[in-house]
């Protein structure tokens, strides 16, 4: 499968990935809504960091209900019916990919869909093949 | 399949908004009553929940002349309105409250599980059962049909692992639908002795097994059976993050993200209560000659290594599954021992997934019997929970025996040729099968370390004193798993505590005689002020103690008051704030304890007890109580003696045990006076009406028992 790996340094903080995510995800245009994050440096005087999921699979196991699965393309996915919205996963992401929002039972997360590496303008996100 | 229906109640379901659902689901199984009763403003306002609400509920059904075994008595569980939010960690909690057959007196206990979070989801915020059946039943609570069905269950097994799996299978749609349901079950020990306890289920759905935790303090499992209850079962399907529907689910979030973060980070380098649990304990307590060991003598012992956290990480526990009982505790600490094949007793050659090990279990069932064989340790831990009995009574009965066994008091002919020596594990079986039957020795000693004193003095005129100084019990509850000889707080801890010596109310032995964060009199007395009523806090809302302090920030040594955890207490605050929509401060957190609190204690007095008499402890909670103790740590005690000023120049051991005893006496009874008043209760122990008044319980009841006792 193809994950999205990222060139912080090319990041010009426009935020059009978590735009285009948020469409793809619920619909909407909300950053707060975004499986992929673009977020300042801090400490630095510019710069971003990107924060978005690898597909690692460490979630798996730490859900106590089984709601987050492996699908067949090999993207790791929740399963909203199955989750009760605990957040384990969210605070044990090692990557701190996995967001949280209100009005969502479930945590955000990619989906591995492209959607953010074809709206971003710098090719600061890209996708890559992994095993 | 289905028994006989002996009675039926149709509900609508009410929609539990910011933590309440607002009603209580009341049962007398004397005459198959079944009804709803609201839960008021002034209830929440007065009692909050979980332990409040069962203890107001229990004042109201009783009178000072109740007895456990009356129809009057009731089993109140309740959660609290923070019960069930799945983000926080240790969220799903259900107090359970009843009049103990051991104290005679409230017992409260906290227990996990499914069950409370459920009951409410399905509408209830308490379960009040009262009355006593003519026949064993099974009260069948179903949350998304709106139904409350009392059946027939005559033909039911008694025994949690068979009931608890039986019924989850019978209730469940599907494999799927399993997690849904909560089975509160006893077993045949709670029938036949007075240390029943209850077993709270909830289905891991990635070991497919049913496992349970437990309520086991004082005897509940034995007013349950006696109430003719097989099980309490729930079912609710349809859980979310939402489902408390909070009043501002941020804070919740905001809380719990932290948390998680902290328990990724730092578990593994503080407590791994994610890798072991709760028995990372035992090598701890050991390394500080604080591991009761043969009914408390001692601290260590050398063979404590066999039954360590390591010993059960490494050839026992089930790894990489994540432990929790409620949905979101990344803490995780509910190991299980899966495939365990039983080895003695009517179920032996079966397979069997064991909630095991607990410290406090390990240290009462192993080390306080000179036991120290892990397998033993599954074994009876399997087995005191099919059967319904609480660890730490039985480990406190078990080694108080071997106790009078090796000293001569009691020999075979008392036990029934049981072989009482410290060490035998084959015994503590067979005594452990015998009471689940009510037979042989089994039936006596199951009554209680109190009622085994009270047997032993009447068949042998044993020396009294010797048999109280070494009986752990105060109140009639026996004393868990940790040893006080040398922190005074902790003794205070133990003999004040409400229900009787558990340490969920005070747990203060390492801020006192390690950390020496409490030094002086004032300091102890501030401490058993805060504490006690901080931890109640828990109980009341549905929550479990350990995410507070088991797992702390990385900063919080800096703070002004490590030893609180104060960004923790900020999240409860957040908590509640979020879930009730209200807006409350820590200070006033502190007050919605100290209340039910002092309501508790005022209860005690209720039912007779409740005075400075009932307060006091074995004198083996405070010091060495034999000489074999003394000398087995003499360079310590001679050490204090010289300290104190004492010459100890050529004086026997007895001599010196008489000193120190006389000292440490006083000191007890000066800690006793400096709690009492910074409580805010007179010299007898009972809260003065300023007091009752400054907390507004302060109603006629309760203004008229306590003019008895002002002075």
């Amino acid at each position: 499968m193809k994950i999205v790996k990222s060139r912080p340094d090319l990041c010009t903080g426009c935020g059009a990935c978590m735009i285009a995510c948020s469409k793809v995800l619920y619909k909407v245009e909300d950053p707060d809504k975004s499986a992929i994050r673009i977020k300042e440096r801090p400490g630095a005087e510019s710069g971003y960091d990107i924060f978005v999921c690898n597909h690692c699979g460490k979630c798996i196991s730490i859900c106590s209900v089984e709601a987050i699965y492996k699908a067949k393309n090999g993207a790791v996915r929740i399963d909203a019916e199955k989750c009760v919205g605990c957040y384990m996963c969210v605070g044990f992401c090692p990557e701190q990919a996995m967001f949280v929002h209100k009005d969502i039972n479930e945590p955000i997360k990619c989906m591995a869909c492209g959607a953010c590496v074809r709206a971003c303008p710098t090719g600061a996100i890209y996708l890559e093949e992994q095993d | 399949m289905t028994g006989k229906i002996l009675a039926t109640y149709e509900y609508t379901p009410a929609k539990v908004e910011r933590g309440y659902a607002g009603k209580t689901l009341y049962i007398n199984l004397s005459d198959m009553t079944i009804k709803e009763k609201p839960v008021t403003e002034k209830m929440k306002e007065l009692f909050v929940g979980g332990r409040g609400f069962g203890l107001w509920y229990l004042w109201n059904a009783v009178s000072s002349d109740t007895k456990w075994n009356d129809p009057e008595n009731e089993i109140i569980i309740a959660g609290g309105p923070i019960c069930g939010i799945t983000q926080y960690p240790g969220s799903g909690k259900a107090a359970v409250v009843t009049l103990s057959p051991l104290t005679g007196c409230p017992m409260d206990n906290n227990v996990g599980g499914y069950f409370a979070p459920l009951l409410k989801f399905s509408g209830w915020d308490a379960l009040e059962i009262q009355g006593k059946s003519d026949r064993d039943v099974i009260v069948f609570i179903d949350g998304n049909r709106g139904k409350v069905v009392i059946e027939d269950a005559s033909d039911e097994p008694a025994d949690t692992h068979l009931l608890a799996e039986k019924l989850t299978e019978k209730y469940a749609d599907s494999e799927e639908d399993k997690r849904n349901i909560s089975v509160v079950s006893s077993g045949k020990g709670a029938e036949n002795t007075l240390i029943g306890m209850l077993n709270v289920s909830f289905y891991d759905v990635k070991r497919k097994a049913v496992r349970v935790k437990q309520a086991g303090r004082g005897g509940s499992g034995t007013v349950f059976r006696d109430k003719k209850i097989k099980a309490v079962v729930v079912k609710y399907k349809g859980v979310t993050g939402d489902s408390n529907n909070p009043a501002d689910k941020k804070k919740i979030i905001n809380a719990a993200l932290r948390l998680h973060k902290e328990i990724f980070e730092l578990d593994k380098l503080q407590n791994r209560m994610r890798e072991v649990g709760t028995a990372n304990l035992v090598e701890v307590m050991n390394d500080y000659d604080l591991l009761p060991v043969m009914n408390f003598q001692y601290g260590s012992h050398p063979d404590a290594n066999r039954i360590t956290s390591k010993v059960f990480r490494e050839k026992y526990f089930t790894q990489n599954v994540p432990d929790n009982c409620w949905y979101g505790c990344s803490l995780s600490c509910a190991k299980a021992v899966d495939n365990y094949e039983v080895k003695t007793g009517p179920y032996k050659g079966q397979k069997v997934c064991v909630d095991a090990a607990e410290y406090e279990t390990i240290a009462a069932v192993a080390a306080n019997c000179g036991i120290f064989d892990p397998e033993y340790v599954i074994e009876a831990n399997f087995y005191c929970d099919t059967y319904g009995l609480d660890t730490i009574s039985f480990g406190n009965i078990v080694g108080f025996a071997m106790e009078c066994y090796e000293r001569g008091i009691i020999n075979k002919e008392i036990t029934g040729g049981l072989e009482l020596k410290f060490g035998n594990a084959d015994a503590a079986l067979e005594l452990l099968h015998q009471m689940a039957k009510g037979e042989g020795f089994g039936k006596i000693a199951g009554q209680g370390v109190k009622s085994l004193r009270e047997y032993i003095l009447e068949k042998t005129g044993a020396d009294a004193k010797l048999l109280r100084d070494i009986s752990m019990e105060i109140k009639g509850l026996e004393v868990s798993m940790y040893v006080s000889k040398e922190s005074l707080a902790q003794q205070g801890g133990y003999a004040f505590a409400n229900k009787g010596p558990q340490h969920d109310e005070a747990w203060l032995i390492f801020m006192d005689m390690v950390n020496k964060q409490i030094p002086t009199f004032e300091d102890k007395a501030e401490a058993l002020h805060y504490f006690p009523i901080f931890r109640t806090w828990f109980s009341l809302q549905g929550l479990c103690k350990l995410p507070w302090n088991d797992i702390v920030p990385a900063d919080n040594a800096m703070t002004d008051e490590p030893h609180k955890i104060p960004a923790h207490v900020q999240n409860y605050v957040d908590l509640f704030n979020g879930v009730t929509g209200k807006n409350i401060t820590k200070e006033e957190l502190l007050l919605q304890s100290e209340r039910v609190f002092n309501f508790q204690r005022i209860f005690n007095l209720k039912m007779g007890k409740g005075t400075r008499e009932y307060d006091m402890p074995p004198f083996r909670l405070l010091g060495p109580a034999t000489k074999e103790e003394y000398e087995s740590r003499a360079e310590r005690y001679d050490k204090q003696l010289k300290e104190l000023g004492y010459d100890i120049e050529g004086k026997t051991t007895e001599e010196k045990m008489a000193l120190l005893r006389q000292y440490r006496e006083s000191q007890f009874e000066k800690l006793t006076d400096a709690v009492y008043k910074r409580r805010g209760w007179n010299k007898n122990g009972v809260p003065t009406l300023e007091t009752v008044k400054k907390l507004g319980i302060d109603f006629p009841e309760v203004v008229e028992l306590i003019a008895k006792y002002q002075e």
